[in-house]
């Protein structure tokens, strides 16, 4: 519909009134929202690093005081001394973000497509584990893992225990204070952080694209590979973050479910901190084991190619 | 082109229930082998339900589905020779144009896709766009490589789900053409199903019409407008005026009427009904109505069926005007003239004869509803 909005005939060709010059309102609002975050940021993120850059080049002991001596020999001598503890960390957390990913791809898939009018209690099953304290739980797994539990003696009824034990994963009858329990708390522990990440990217899969490539000739298993996988790495790359880098970095598990062979970066550093008081080591650590993590990270993102679905 | 080609497809007592309700009731149906074949319904006719089934993607409560002599029900939708143009096209967000068409012939494991893409492509005029992804596309684009991704693949049949629908008015004409002409190209049998009457009166050559999961009637366009079999195809394609009649004896070849007191007459051969006796509705295409005012009745030939009423309303559309007459036997009768010599005494009001050669009416089944099938174009109209 076109209207033509025509002037009253004798009515004098009114000059149209001049632009009224646009005030810069609401330039700076943006800013303003953002300074809340900015602060908060600035406060308890930017300045402990700063502190904590500061305490890695310290040296000194806690009777004498620490001087910023710029000793950056603390980073050779820390990652020379616990590069098997980071070793185990990465290796540790990347067996249960494989395993995370393993447990947890199918069941966000049968929740996204499958679940129906289940999905909402699933999810909720998938969180509820939250409502209780992370330290609780795994306290709970020390019971069900526990050496005359029922646990072991399936496992080791069925000889399970001894493949794994031939692995390196346990030892003798034992799942308690091996690498595998350790493993398993970490899996168990991070697994809704892997989960809801594979659901969100798998949930906003149009399904019409299932039937164009069932259409277009692919069977369910080359519609799985070719369509839905490539379309939920966004989810997988995020799920797998968001399992990898907590894990690595976490003490808990290897804590309570593990050993001192088991021990993690992240068991040294608080050992550092809360029981040597070595504050410099500790952060210095701390420093590397980020730059670990963000190496790492880095190469995952560049290899899996996902900039542009992220 | 060769005889691989495989031959008509035939429903042969198709049916489609979900728990209570029945989408589509058993139906026979068969489409010849290249032809443009159209379903045409409204929404919840059982028309896209049809198509699902030939495409192998909702599985058939009775019946089965034939390609040429191979029957299909059983097969999944990838392992069937027949591939569809989704509504919303459906294109893979993660492939790029390119990769979107050689879909099908890499999975069937087709080794260098590259000049089959390169030339369907063309084919579609999307030849500078193999590398873009589907979301930097127009919708008329997207819509296109949805053709091509299918196409490519030489199905015996090309299901076409709504593929015009998202499309604005001036584009949806221009695609219309581009489809039948490459249905024309490669002559490969296209299953069409619309809500748009006027496309599939466009581009098909068999139109079925569905209401409430049944066939209606099936025809070429120009048999369903001229002699449509039922109220709803007289109402849903174009326009009808249905005047309820009564039957009055025969004189030869043809029937007599009687609509209140006013003779009417209509051929023995254009008799939709199935009784001659009783209450019948006589209907007429408006464009085939002339329309002269009541002083000038004495001009009107005889052997011309005759209505009495008085302008209602008028409206002017440029190529005709538009005239809502009421007469006595039917309120509301339109009437379509052509601007060639317009009459200035035709005015809202004015008492008028309309006047129509015997031989363009057809008589349909007085005991069906007389809007059938109104209420859709009507909205279709509104959206």
């Amino acid at each position: 519909m076109t209207t033509t909005l025509t002037k009253p005939p004798g009515a004098a060709p009114a000059a149209p009134p001049p632009p009224r010059p646009r005030k810069p309102r609401g330039r700076f609002t943006p800013y303003w929202l953002l300074l809340p975050g900015i602060l908060w940021l600035l406060v308890f993120f930017a300045l402990p690093m700063v502190y904590q850059a500061s305490t890695s080049v310290q040296t000194g002991s806690l009777e004498d005081g620490f001087q910023v001596t710029w000793h950056f020999a603390t980073y050779w001598e820390a990652l020379a001394e616990y590069w098997p503890q980071f070793l185990r960390s990465v290796l540790y957390a990347g067996a249960a973000t494989v395993l995370c990913l393993a447990l947890g791809y199918p069941l966000a898939y049968l929740i996204a497509f499958r679940a129906g009018r289940w999905r909402g209690v699933v999810l909720i099953l998938v969180i509820a584990p939250f409502f209780t304290s992370f330290l609780i739980r795994t306290l709970a797994w020390k019971t069900i893992l526990s050496d005359g539990g029922p646990v072991v003696s399936v496992l080791n009824s069925l000889h399970v225990l001894d493949v794994t034990s031939w692995l390196g994963l346990t030892q003798g009858d034992r799942l308690l204070a091996t690498p595998l329990a350790v493993i398993c708390g970490l899996t168990y522990n991070f697994l809704p952080f892997m989960i809801l990440p594979l659901y969100t990217s798998l949930e906003r899969i149009d399904g019409r694209l299932h039937a164009a490539a069932g259409d277009l000739y692919a069977n369910p298993f080359t519609t799985f590979r070719k369509v839905t996988f490539p379309l939920s790495m966004p989810g997988v790359v995020s799920g797998t973050l968001l399992t990898f880098i907590p894990a690595s970095g976490d003490y808990v598990n290897a804590d309570l479910l593990g050993s001192t062979d088991t021990r993690m970066i992240g068991n040294v550093i608080q050992t550092q901190f809360l029981r040597i008081l070595d504050y410099p080591t500790a952060a210095a650590l701390s420093f590397i084991l980020m730059a670990a993590i963000l190496f790492i990270v880095t190469f995952y993102i560049r290899k899996s190619g996902t900039e542009d679905l992220v | 082109m060769t005889t691989d080609r495989g031959g008509d497809v035939r429903l042969s007592g198709i049916s489609k229930t979900y728990g209570m309700f029945t989408a589509v009731h058993p139906l026979d149906l068969t489409v010849p082998e290249g032809s443009f074949f159209a379903l045409l319904g409204a929404s919840g006719c059982g028309k896209t339900t049809t198509l699902r089934m030939i495409a192998g993607l909702e599985e058939p409560t009775t019946g089965s589905v034939l390609l040429g002599e191979r029957d299909v029900t059983g097969l999944p939708p990838y392992k069937r020779p027949v591939n569809t143009v989704f509504q919303s096209y459906a294109l893979f967000p993660h492939l790029d144009v390119f990769e979107n068409v050689a879909f099908g012939l890499r999975r069937r494991g087709v080794k260098s896709v590259r000049g089959q893409v390169g030339d369907m492509l063309d084919l579609v005029e999307l030849g500078d766009f193999a590398r873009r992804k589907p979301h930097q596309l127009s919708g008329g684009q997207q819509q296109r490589v949805a053709v091509a991704r299918a196409l490519i693949n030489h199905p015996q049949v090309l299901l076409l789900d709504e593929p015009l629908g998202a499309l604005d008015l001036k584009l949806r004409r221009q695609m219309q053409l581009e489809l039948k002409r490459i249905q024309t190209e490669v002559g490969i049998t296209f299953v069409h199903v619309t809500h748009d009457q006027e496309e599939a009166m466009t581009m098909a050559d068999q139109v079925a019409v569905m209401n409430g999961g049944r066939v209606e009637q099936l025809g070429a366009p120009t048999d369903l407008y001229e002699t449509p079999r039922t109220t709803f195809v007289a109402n849903f394609l174009g326009t009808s005026n249905l005047v309820p009649a009564r039957f009055d004896g025969r004189s030869g070849d043809d029937l007599l009427l009687r609509a209140g007191d006013a003779p009417l007459t209509l051929p023995t051969a254009r008799n939709g009904a199935a009784a001659t006796t009783g209450p019948v509705l006589l209907g007429i295409r408006p464009e085939k109505v002339s329309l002269v005012p009541a002083t000038d009745a004495a001009s009107v030939p005889d052997g011309r069926n005759r209505l009495t009423g008085s302008v209602r309303a008028t409206s002017f559309i440029g190529v005709s005007t538009q005239y809502v007459i009421d007469s006595p036997v039917c309120a509301g009768f339109e009437v379509y003239v052509q601007n060639v010599e317009r009459d200035t005494r035709l005015v809202p009001g004015a008492d008028v004869v309309l006047h129509w050669n015997p031989a363009h009416s057809f008589g349909l089944d007085a005991t069906q509803d007389i809007d059938a099938g109104s209420a859709s174009v009507e909205e279709d109209a509104a959206a």
